[in-house]
């Protein structure tokens, strides 16, 4: 059999596979539990957490499109303390790798979240979203703008000192990815998360109005995924040091290969799994065939690869 | 394992048999032991349009009934209405092509301790599963009544041996195509009133179980109603299917109709507040 090294790192977290769920993609990860064991992929990258518990947009919430669907959720959770004595106490029973992925309203929220965390055990990253799409004030995607971007990141790297890493996900909705991703770098990032979702809307001709409640929504799935490897591919080349944790329409283990090639170090599974629950295994053993046909000895030697010139 | 999904198992189940019932069709699918633990209430999502399908996102069905006696082994029934393109695509699969399930998922419709007198009200295709609760109704001893209703005769769906559990059926059209003119809920006051029904069994339209929500509140009937939210997974995963449910400590949360539902107590959702921010 192969002697595949399958393992990766997001900043100082190590991973034996390079295979996540996707942030609001897993509820709590019990949901998923039924159909594998959480410890046998990457991790689990929880729903972002915000401070206060939050009931969300109003229904409907869903539209499938071509090959993908719109949601309007509006980051529906329990709070943050429900979060911690709920479900971490939950995910770290399953021995499962935890990223715990949070969202704020305003940058000291992002800063009170993050002090909350600082002390809690069992978390091996931050991801910090600052790019979803479901607010009431678009105003508030802070990955929109530069400098609001860097504020946040700059204040979750204070309160947390210098040891969980932090991902910071990114929108793909910007003129200008690679300035942003190098603000939130700067500000103290250790990896990004490429991308959410892209926002969208759908009018239902029954009614002559936009179908969901929330009016738009985010469009994921495979519609999505030339744009992901795009946005993945601009930000490696420019910052190849930096890790990228890439998602946006991976359904099989092509999809992932595609995403390390252009270079991410990891990636996570979100829509596939409302299809296919076990998808994100298919995806881990799929890749894991498909690098070792290729000839790889490492995930590590195929990131980036796509960056290669012609004649390597 | 988990508690939440916990009979649940993704599998490939054969199509048996698929015919054409009035506006509906009647699919019949082997699920094998998976048959033993499904429960009148309980949904199956399935996997649309093939391998390379441009729809990523499974459909929800209700279960009608299951038969655990069959040569072929386990076998689930599913009334599909044709109106999506999903469930165009179901509809058009024949018997021995293999579909891609999960199943079961989902809450039950409770079952009453005493043989008491229960009413089950169904809208459209929404009587299918009706029928399968009935005959568990009726082999413990409830006295069973039904009512069904649609627009038009050829969107109520009732078969003939299924009402075989029932002590008495009603059907209501809008037209008047069949039955008594009016809408299924027309009759429910009196029937409370003049009867000793304890329990109501829902299954249909929103507007529907609302309605039969606003009759039986405030008395002692109580409604267990079968909701229908669009889903994008059917697990749990997703969080679209959400309806606003009353807790015990009085504060409204949005809650999962796959998980939490279908069959939910029809007085703690909080019909008036559906597709509003809470």
């Amino acid at each position: 059999m192969s002697t595949l090294d399958f393992s990766t790192t997001l900043g100082n977290a190590w991973f034996p596979t390079p295979t996540f769920t996707a942030s609001g993609c897993a509820s709590s990860g019990r949901e998923l539990a039924q159909f594998f064991d959480l410890a046998s992929i990457g991790g689990v990258v929880t729903k972002s957490i915000m401070s206060k518990a939050r009931s969300g947009r109003p229904t409907p919430r869903m539209a499938e499109t071509p090959s993908g669907m719109l949601n309007s959720i509006g980051l529906q959770g329990p709070g943050l303390d429900a979060f911690l004595a709920k479900d971490i106490p939950y995910l770290v029973e399953q021995k499962a790798r935890i990223i715990v992925s949070i969202a704020g309203e305003t940058v000291e929220e992002y800063s009170t979240l993050a002090r909350k965390l600082r002390a809690v055990s069992g978390i091996s990253a931050l991801e910090v979203n600052i790019s979803c799409p479901n607010v009431e004030n678009r105003g508030l995607v802070f990955a929109c703008d530069p400098e609001a971007s860097r504020r946040v990141i700059d204040g979750v790297r204070r309160t947390i000192g210098g040891e969980l890493p932090i991902i910071a996900k990114l929108s793909p909705d910007v003129t200008d990815l690679v300035s942003i991703a190098r603000g939130v770098v700067d500000a103290g990032a250790d990896a990004l998360a490429l991308i959410n979702t892209v926002l969208g809307m759908v009018i239902n001709l029954d009614t002559m109005r936009p179908h969901l409640g929330g009016k738009t929504g985010g469009l994921s799935g495979p519609a999505i995924r030339p744009i992901a490897v795009r946005a993945v591919y601009q930000v490696h080349a420019a910052m190849p040091q930096v890790p990228i944790l890439a998602m946006g329409g991976i359904s099989n283990g092509r999809d992932a290969l595609e995403m390390i090639a252009a270079g991410a170090s990891g990636v996570s599974i979100g829509t596939a799994s409302f299809g296919n629950p076990m998808a994100i295994i298919a995806v881990q053993d799929e890749l894991k065939a498909l690098l070792t046909a290729k000839g790889f000895n490492s995930l590590r030697q195929a990131i980036g690869y796509a960056h290669r010139p012609e004649s390597e | 394992m988990s508690t939440i999904n916990k009979n649940a198992a993704n599998v490939r189940a054969t199509i048996v048999s698929n015919k054409r019932v009035g506006q509906y069709f009647q699919l019949i699918i082997n699920i094998g032991e998976l048959a033993t633990v499904c429960k009148p209430g309980n949904f199956v999502a399935i996997n649309v349009g093939g391998a390379n399908s441009r729809m990523v996102l499974r459909r929800a069905f209700a279960i009608s009934r299951v038969s655990t006696s069959a040569i072929s082994g386990g076998t689930m029934e599913l009334i599909v209405a044709p109106h999506g393109q999903g469930s165009k695509w179901l509809c058009s699969q024949v018997e021995g092509d293999e579909l891609d399930v999960i199943v079961p998922l989902g809450t039950a419709f409770g079952i009453p301790t005493e043989p008491v007198h229960v009413l089950l009200v169904g809208g459209g295709y929404g009587s299918a599963p009706l029928f399968g609760l009935a005959e568990l109704l009726n082999a413990r001893g409830c006295r069973v009544d039904m009512l069904l209703g649609a627009s038009t005769a050829a969107k109520i769906y009732a078969p003939m041996e299924g009402k075989r559990a029932v002590n008495s059926l009603r059907i209501y059209t809008e037209d008047g195509s069949m039955g008594h003119k009016g809408r299924v809920t027309d009759p429910i006051p009196e029937m409370i009133h003049d009867s000793n029904i304890a329990v109501i069994y829902s299954c249909g339209p929103m507007a529907m179980l609302s309605a039969i929500d606003s009759i039986t509140r405030g008395s002692d009937v109580v409604h267990q109603c079968a909701v229908e939210e669009s889903m994008a997974c059917g697990i749990g995963i997703c969080m679209t299917c959400v309806l606003p449910v009353e807790q015990e400590d009085g504060t409204v949360a949005m809650l999962r109709t796959c998980i939490d539902g279908p069959v939910m107590d029809g007085s703690v959702v909080q019909w008036e507040k559906v597709g509003k921010a809470l």
